[in-house]
């Protein structure tokens, strides 16, 4: 079947790397009568430049169609060798790369002899999986100059604006009827004391300002087709009025809820007390002393890592295992300013602060210091002995346990208790099932890596950006919206975007449409078209991920994915397990 | 070079991997040089979701003693729920084999992560054991 090939084959020392332990010449000599190779050789760095003039002149002198290199892993040099294929005039996909180093000589030190035998296998795999290879084309798709960002929080808001400064038009699209987020309503903020209104209002104020920016609020996306580069989206508002639009990339800044306590959790429910965002929203630390909701308070306490750093139990079947970040740094910021306005001359406050652990990290230890410098007092209280909150004549009284001085119980009477509440995901399933975005376990969007590519998702073209991930003060917000940006900017002001070919294909002679593979795509890349007076799938390319979950649902074995497919694998199959000595 | 058959305990193994996280996790054994049999071989692919059952039993009848599906688990990229569907195609995996006389322990699936080389060695040692105890010599 691949006696009509012309296959090269191309087997590298790497240095001594592979040959230290692998006999190549006898690897090169042992694959030289296989069908449909014609070269069969060895090179001392198949990756340098003259290795690779060498191997360009054979493919041209040979006219090959087909290529395999035996070195390294195909993480390092794949794209190395698809590039040289080109520059060759083959199509890169018809270039096979055997992994002879990382999954061979390395691994196998101790038996040359074995490695030897394996490696020759690998290549004869390699071989047949070159003979069936196809000529395949990147599918090349004009980029929109466009951007939506949903959301217009301090991420949405910086992103939105950093994208339009790049020349992009950007449509800034907002669920609520006011715009700003979860700052717009916050007063001072660590670590430099300026206002969250003041920051959001200033952002706000540019946004309206640029010409390349459109804000629509109390609006949602509810339609989205087309695929990277090229997506049609609808827009639509509260009053029903809908704006279609033609944008090349998402960016998802959705944001977070906070953690709304259970009534009976430290007291909630109880006259008094309150979350950290009911504090923030109804006390005065401006003025002279404190108030909360215009009430004096003279005793306050804050008990952390309420709704965060949750360990399992019956009353909390699916817990928030995360830190929330902010928290803490919040709390020991309004310790500090409670403490500034004491010393401004107001009335005495006593706080106690309850914590688990203290995590004001980086330049926010300062905040912390500052907190304990003005007499604020921690105690800090033991995994499985959370404080209780009950009612007290007057005010209310929280006890616990003093983890520091050997669990000494401790009652403090309070006029207020304030729920250190942390960051939960907010959930938006009209939005997600929209954008087919799949969402973690832990309820916040997910990256394609957490380290590597921490603001890419798997639907292409569409980024992640904030709180909408998983807890992050708003410097890390704004850090990762121009994470996105830069993403989002990339893609588009180049102009076109190639997508890779090695995708889902039907055999339209096997296929009788019976919606299987429909229901195993998580992409949409599936449609029924008729063929030939019958009805059959047909892979939309710009949506195929290619990674074949359509392959084995396939009750007539129908789908077959580009570059491994049926006979490609059982060729390769076939190929491995011949077992006859290396010469 | 010497060659020849190998011992009798050597149980050749098949392997499909995938291309970015099972993958890396079994090069990073190789890049640790941590030894397993050079009877075992991999074959990656893009995500253990889309393996063909007939593939493995194919593999089973051309003479590999064990298919070891070494799957993407939790950190796929492409399906939040590819343990799920990867089990699903297991299940169908073992039907067939059953269907067609063979012993459905010749199959073997496990997560494998991006960094996982030492639990990759591991289970080929395990394999390759299990392997033994269904053809007593």
């Amino acid at each position: 079947m691949a006696a009509h090939r012309r296959i090269g084959v191309f087997v590298c020392h790497c240095g001594g790397n592979i040959s230290d332990h692998v006999d190549v010449k006898s690897v090169a000599d042992a694959v030289a009568s296989e069908p449909g190779v014609v070269v069969s050789k060895t090179h001392t760095f198949t990756c340098s430049d003259a290795a690779q003039q060498e191997m360009i002149a054979d493919i041209r002198n040979e006219k090959l169609d087909g290529l395999v290199i035996a070195s390294c892993s195909p993480k390092l040099h794949l794209f190395t060798f698809r590039g040289m294929a080109e520059r060759a005039g083959i199509n890169p996909y018809q270039y096979v790369h055997v992994n002879l180093r990382e999954q061979c000589s390395w691994a196998h030190t101790d038996d040359p002899g074995g490695a030897t035998r394996k490696g020759a296998a690998l290549v004869r795999a390699g071989i047949a999986k070159a003979a069936l290879s196809r000529s395949l084309h990147a599918l090349r798709v004009k980029t929109a100059p466009c951007v939506l960002v949903i959301g217009a929080g301090i991420s949405g808001l910086r992103a939105a604006l950093a994208l339009a400064d790049l020349g992009l038009e950007v449509h800034l699209a907002e669920q609520a009827d006011e715009p700003g987020g979860a700052v717009r309503r916050w007063g001072p903020l660590a670590p430099d004391g300026q206002s969250g209104r003041e920051v959001v209002g200033g952002l706000l104020a540019r946004v309206r300002a640029h010409p390349r920016v459109t804000l629509h609020t109390a609006t949602g996306l509810v339609a989205k087709s087309g695929s990277i580069g090229d997506f049609h989206l609808t827009l639509r508002s509260a009053g029903g009025a809908e704006t279609a639009l033609h944008a090349g990339a998402i960016v998802v800044a959705t944001g977070f809820d906070s953690y709304e306590p259970k009534p009976g959790e430290f007291g909630r429910g109880l006259e008094g007390v309150v979350t950290l965002p009911e504090f923030r929203d109804g006390a005065d630390l401006q003025g002279g002393t404190l108030t909360f909701r215009n009430r004096t308070v003279k005793s306050v306490a804050f008990i952390y890592c309420v709704g965060s750093r949750q360990s399992e139990s019956e009353t909390c079947p699916s817990p928030n295992a995360w830190c929330s970040r902010f928290c803490c740094t919040a709390a020991t910021h309004l310790a500090a300013q409670i403490a500034a306005q004491e010393a401004r001359g107001g009335a005495a406050v006593t706080q106690v602060h309850l914590y688990r652990d203290i995590r004001t990290y980086g330049h926010n230890e300062r905040v912390y210091e500052e907190a304990r410098r003005g007499g604020a007092l921690f105690l800090r209280y033991g995994d499985g002995t959370p404080p209780t909150v009950e009612r007290a004549d007057p005010g209310l009284l929280v006890k616990v346990k003093d983890e520091l001085t050997g669990d000494a119980e401790i009652e403090i009477p309070a006029d207020l208790v304030v729920l250190v509440t942390g960051m939960v995901p907010r959930s938006n399933p009209g939005l997600m099932d929209v954008l087919k975005l799949p969402v973690s376990k832990d309820g916040f969007l997910g990256e394609i890596h957490i380290k590597l590519r921490p603001v890419e998702t798997v639907i292409d073209g569409v980024f992640i950006a904030g709180a909408a991930q998983s807890p992050k003060s708003m410097a890390e917000s704004v850090g990762s919206a121009l994470a996105a940006v830069a993403k989002a900017g990339a893609l588009l002001k180049k102009g076109y975007v190639d997508l890779e070919p090695l995708i889902a294909r039907v055999d339209a002679d096997r296929c009788l449409w019976c919606d299987e593979c429909l229901k195993a795509c998580p992409y949409g890349a599936i449609e029924k078209v008729p063929c030939g007076g019958k009805e059959i799938a047909q892979v939309v390319a710009s949506q195929c991920k290619g990674e074949g979950a359509c392959v084995p649902v396939c009750p007539h074995g129908a789908l077959d994915i580009e570059g491994y497919t049926d006979a490609q694998i059982t060729a390769m199959i076939d190929a491995g397990i011949r077992g006859e000595a290396v010469r | 070079m010497s060659g020849g058959a190998p011992p009798g305990p050597e149980k050749r193994i098949l392997v499909f991997s995938t291309n970015s996280i099972s993958d890396p996790g079994i090069d990073l054994a190789g890049s640790a040089h941590l030894h397993y049999s050079t009877n075992v071989q991999v074959i990656p692919l893009p995500c253990s979701s889309g393996v063909r059952p007939s593939w493995v039993a194919h593999a089973l009848e051309k003479g590999f003693d064990g298919v070891f599906i070494a799957a993407c688990g939790g950190d796929c990229a492409y399906l939040s729920d590819c343990t799920d569907r990867t089990g699903r195609v297991i299940r169908q995996t073992q039907d067939l084999l059953k269907a067609r006389g063979l012993n459905p322990k010749r199959l073997k699936m496990s997560g494998l992560c991006s960094v996982c080389a030492d639990n990759f060695v591991n289970h080929m040692a395990n394999f390759r054991k299990e392997l033994a105890k269904l053809d007593p010599s």
